[in-house]
């Protein structure tokens, strides 16, 4: 089951990539949710699961599930199984039972887990049906987060992909849009809008926007930028409404953040000169702030476990921005197209890996005895043990990292891991 | 369809992943989906343990369903097999796998492993979290002991340990209270399980005496099975409180027949001092609502009326198969308990028994935060600060000292308590100020002196408890005189006030309560 394979293009990039499968101890979709309510302030996300699903939501989201959380289970049961309920009469009744306790609701998404998906519990079909019989009030779309489908992150690229049916129509005649995709914090979001007024793109869009209800127009006139790598199948259904894609770096830390913004400016005609000059401060603030993580880091070795597909770009922005070397990186899902002007920019003896064994790749961070190893919590502090330091990897996540002035924050979040190591004295 | 934000338990077979974890030499292969590795966190980071649970999960995906789901499963149990070399695996399915049916007992049969395999049936759909853990420690005790051996019966006692798991709610300082308490007895303690217990440890377990069940919840069905199988009878006394210690100590030694004494004479014990100390006075008769597992909250109304004086205003559990007992303790207290797993409803509960103190899970903590009612834990499920590095047991007599300092600390202190009635006036001592040592109310200055003719206005924000109780009475009720009188009661005892006096209006058939009806109820609730 395990085999490493060259690369179809080769010239682009040309490193082997390590496949395997096997244990994977990695997140479903279903925690995209965790982040994404907080971003679409009018959405709730109806996970149709089990106990299970449900115990995952309460343990990924923490305390937050105590402020009126917009997300819940509607959890199966026995008699939904045994055929003694209709289960699309249960899946009516727990929906209008939550409408008319949260009218407020703009958009409801009904989140498919493994057990929906094994009976096939059709939730296209469900959201159809509940969409007419609340049209008007809420809005009900539907997409699987189950982890039979989705790892970690890609729930957020399945609940994007399942908004972009519902985005108007841009005018044929429309002057060209940039669609900012990707959910990132407002503050950062508002950081990047600032900036692309600046270089003078004035249509910028965002999905998700802030209430699901505002969605932005999508049609030929749209130039997709992503932020996050893991937007595959939201990039896809946004092409397929003749929307087209700007391939470039993901922006993390000086020169990242300069190559995305670089990318858009480019394909708005932006003046060379006008965009050096646009982004000159907010580059030369990132380095300054990256040049005191940089003596930690540098010649630091890195190994990366599979978890968010955020790996492959951070690998190569810690490799050319903080010096350090990367030896294993490990990704969920490799999506070449996404990652085009990632993959050549690792350095060249880095070991790429798609999919997961978990004990045999534990067995190699131990033998390679890495500096640091970016893992999950289910693994940082059993590696802590052995004497190896860690960075959990959901924190990549969670905190806010791109863009010019979150570059020394995301490098920081690698050295503190390393100084803590340093300072501690029991 | 049962529509949930919060869950008090999780799925059985993080129950099985609790024993599993907790013990030695065990290996538990899951058939699950890819995603339910969640679970390894719980351990990891709410324990703190060092190592992995020992779980290999088969981690299908779509792709492989109908296919290869059951070659998956056994190609998972062969290299898990090489890998860990466990004394015994356990082997069963996640709610997904249940769904597709590749029986992983029959397909781990065929495979004729070297080693014991103890197979799970974990009903997901139907059981949950504590019934998984019993249900695998009975299961590992059937197919693991060893029937030939019979109890030692020496000249020294020899007794087992049964229930404590990982994700335990302080198991592990409470076997070692228990394990001292023994010592001091000199009983022998033939094994601890499942927590820190092998396989090869379990097939001895027929040499014990008896048993001692510390947590009925994961330790009952093997008890049973324990008792039927070797005539081992099993002390069922959950030793929470001096009370409870010392009528565990008796049953103990009685079953031992060793001489009580050496454990009840134990020094240590400080609890019943400081609860007689006059600084405790204005501890009695404090409202108390108590909810979390069975065998925990039984025996905190046990502890809070008998031992600290308390009035226990509510008591439930979350796990029905525990109902029982549950009944029958309230039954001591005058009402009918709370049996449910919707914590909506223990919110709703807890807001209608204005208690001046919650005993709770996790889930109480946050309720009570957001009524603005003192909270203390009592029962899992906690976070990650209950598991604590000190050593803080519940069970003996230190579990008693914990208990003591634990559920006063949030109360608002007996002096201060005083000196919030003498000075209410003054603005540090005002309603929003709360309790100084409380960091949950942070002081806030204000100006000082409010006529109350203003502080009528119910709408003022962040008002804490005095807002949340007060707009659950009937407003019409209320004459404003009577209104204003009411809040010159210091806020703390407003609640009870408040609800005094409406079930004396109620049962005095007074429309309105005006002043008169407030201080008739004073009187005839006067202690």
């Amino acid at each position: 089951m395990t085999g490493a394979l060259p690369l179809p293009e080769a010239g682009t990039d040309c490193a082997p990539v390590l496949r395997e499968r096997g244990q994977r101890e990695v997140f479903c979709g279903l925690t995209g949710i965790v982040w994404l309510h907080r971003k679409m302030q009018d959405a709730f996300f109806l996970v149709v699961g089990s106990r299970t699903c449900a115990h995952l939501l309460q343990s990924a989201a923490g305390v937050m599930i105590f402020a009126e959380p917009r997300f819940a289970t509607a959890i199966i049961e026995e008699r939904d199984l045994a055929g003694m309920a209709d289960c699309h009469e249960e899946l009516d009744r727990v929906v209008d039972r939550l409408l008319e306790r949260r009218p407020e609701i703009a958009t409801l998404f009904l989140v498919g887990s493994c057990p929906s998906e094994v009976i096939k519990l059709d939730l296209a079909k469900a959201a159809e049906r509940l969409g007419a019989k609340h049209a008007g009030s809420t809005r009900i779309l539907n997409y699987s987060g189950s982890g039979i489908e989705t790892t970690f992150t890609e729930g957020e690229d399945a609940c994007l992909a399942s908004l972009v049916p519902a985005m108007p129509v841009e005018p044929a005649d429309a002057a060209p849009s940039l669609l900012l995709v990707g959910s990132l914090p407002d503050i950062v979001e508002d950081q990047f809008l600032r900036l692309f007024a600046q270089l003078g793109i004035e249509s910028v869009g965002c999905l998700p926007a802030r209430a699901a209800a505002d969605l932005p127009a999508v049609g030929p006139n749209t130039r997709v930028l992503l932020a996050q790598p893991f937007l595959g199948e939201t990039l896809r259904a946004l092409q397929d409404r003749g929307a087209t894609h700007c391939c470039a770096p993901f922006p993390f830390g000086a020169e990242g953040t300069t190559a995305w913004l670089k990318a858009a400016a480019d394909a708005f005609g932006v003046d060379e000169m006008h965009f050096n000059r646009t982004v000159a401060p907010g580059r030369e603030r990132a380095k300054r702030a990256l040049e005191h993580q940089r003596e930690r880091l540098a010649g630091k070795r890195i190994s990366f476990l599979p978890d968010s597909q955020l790996e492959v770009p951070l690998a190569r922005f810690l490799a050319a921005e903080c010096g350090m070397a990367p030896v294993e990186v490990g990704t969920p899902y490799l999506h070449r197209a996404i990652l085009a002007d990632e993959l050549p920019q690792l350095p060249a003896n880095t070991r790429l890996s798609e999919g997961q064994d978990v004990d045999r790749q534990l067995d190699r961070v131990r033998a390679d005895r890495p500096d640091l190893t970016v893992c999950g919590l289910g693994l940082a502090n059993p590696l802590e043990a052995e004497g190896l330091s860690t960075k959990w990897a959901i924190e990549l996540v969670f905190s806010p990292i791109h863009g010019f002035d979150q570059a020394g924050d995301l490098a920081e979040l690698f050295a503190r891991p390393l100084r803590r190591r340093d300072v501690l004295e029991v | 369809m049962q529509l949930a934000v919060w869950t008090y338990e999780g799925p059985p077979h993080v129950g099985a992943m609790r024993v599993a974890t907790a013990m030695e030499g065990v290996h538990y292969l899951l058939h699950a989906p890819q995603g339910d590795t969640y679970a390894d966190l719980l351990f990891t980071m709410i324990e703190r343990r060092n190592k992995r649970p020992p779980v290999t999960y088969t981690t299908f995906q779509a792709r492989d369903l109908g296919k290869d789901t059951a070659q998956l499963f056994q190609d998972a149990a062969r290299d898990a097999l090489e890998r860990f070399r466990p004394q015994a695996m356990l082997v069963g399915a996640s709610c997904t796998a249940e769904l597709i049916q590749d029986d992983p007992a029959g397909l781990a049969e065929n495979m004729q492993l070297p080693c014991p395999v103890v197979p799970l049936e974990l009903p997901s759909y139907q059981r949950k979290e504590n019934w998984g853990a019993a249900e695998t420690f009975y299961q590992m005790v059937r197919h693991l002991a060893d029937t030939e051996v019979e109890p030692r019966r020496g000249d020294v006692a020899l007794v087992n340990i049964l229930g404590p798991t990982a994700l335990g709610f302080r198991h592990r300082d409470d076997v070692r209270e228990i394990r001292a308490l023994l010592d001091t007895l000199g009983i022998e303690v033939n094994l601890v399980a499942p927590l820190g217990a092998s396989p090869a440890d379990i097939a001895r377990i027929g040499a014990a005496d008896f048993n001692i069940v510390l947590y009925p919840e994961t330790g009952e069905e093997a008890a049973r099975w324990l008792e039927r199988t070797f005539g081992q009878p099993a002390i069922r006394t959950v030793p929470i409180g001096v009370g409870a210690t010392r009528q565990f100590i008796h049953e103990v030694a009685e079953l031992a027949g060793v001489d009580p004494q050496p454990a009840l004479d134990d020094d240590t014990s400080r609890m019943p001092w400081w609860s007689r100390s006059v600084d405790s006075t204005y501890l009695t008769g404090k409202r108390v609502f108590i909810f979390g597992d069975a065998t925990h909250a039984v025996a905190a109304a046990r502890v809070a009326s008998e031992e600290l004086g308390f009035e226990v205003c509510g008591l439930g559990c979350y796990n029905r198969e525990f109902a029982r007992e549950v009944r029958a303790a309230a039954k001591v207290y005058g009402f009918e308990p709370l049996i449910t797993d919707d914590h909506l409803a223990v919110e709703e509960a807890i807001a209608a028994a204005q208690p001046e103190l919650v005993l709770g899970t996790q889930m109480e903590r946050h309720i009570a935060k957001r009524l603005g009612l003192p909270c203390a834990v009592i029962s899992s499920p906690v976070h990650v600060q209950d598991f604590p590095a000190r050593h803080s047991p519940q069970m003996g007599f230190e579990g008693a000292n914990v208990i003591f300092d634990t559920w006063v600390h949030p109360l608002v202190m007996g002096l201060e308590e005083h000196l919030l009635t003498m000075f209410r006036e003054d603005f540090e001592f005002a309603d929003e100020a709360g309790a100084s040592h409380l960091h949950a109310h942070a002081p806030q200055h204000r100006a000082p002196v409010v006529s109350s003719e203003v502080e009528t206005g119910e709408d003022a924000p962040g008002r804490g408890l005095s807002t949340t109780l007060e707009t659950n009475g009937d407003a019409g009720l209320w004459t404003d005189e009577a209104e204003r009188e009411l809040k010159k009661i210091p806020f703390f005892v407003r609640g009870k006030a408040r609800r005094n006096t409406e079930l004396f209006a109620a049962n005095e058939g007074r429309a309105r309560i005006d002043l008169d009806t407030l201080y008739d109820a004073k009187a005839h609730y006067a202690r």
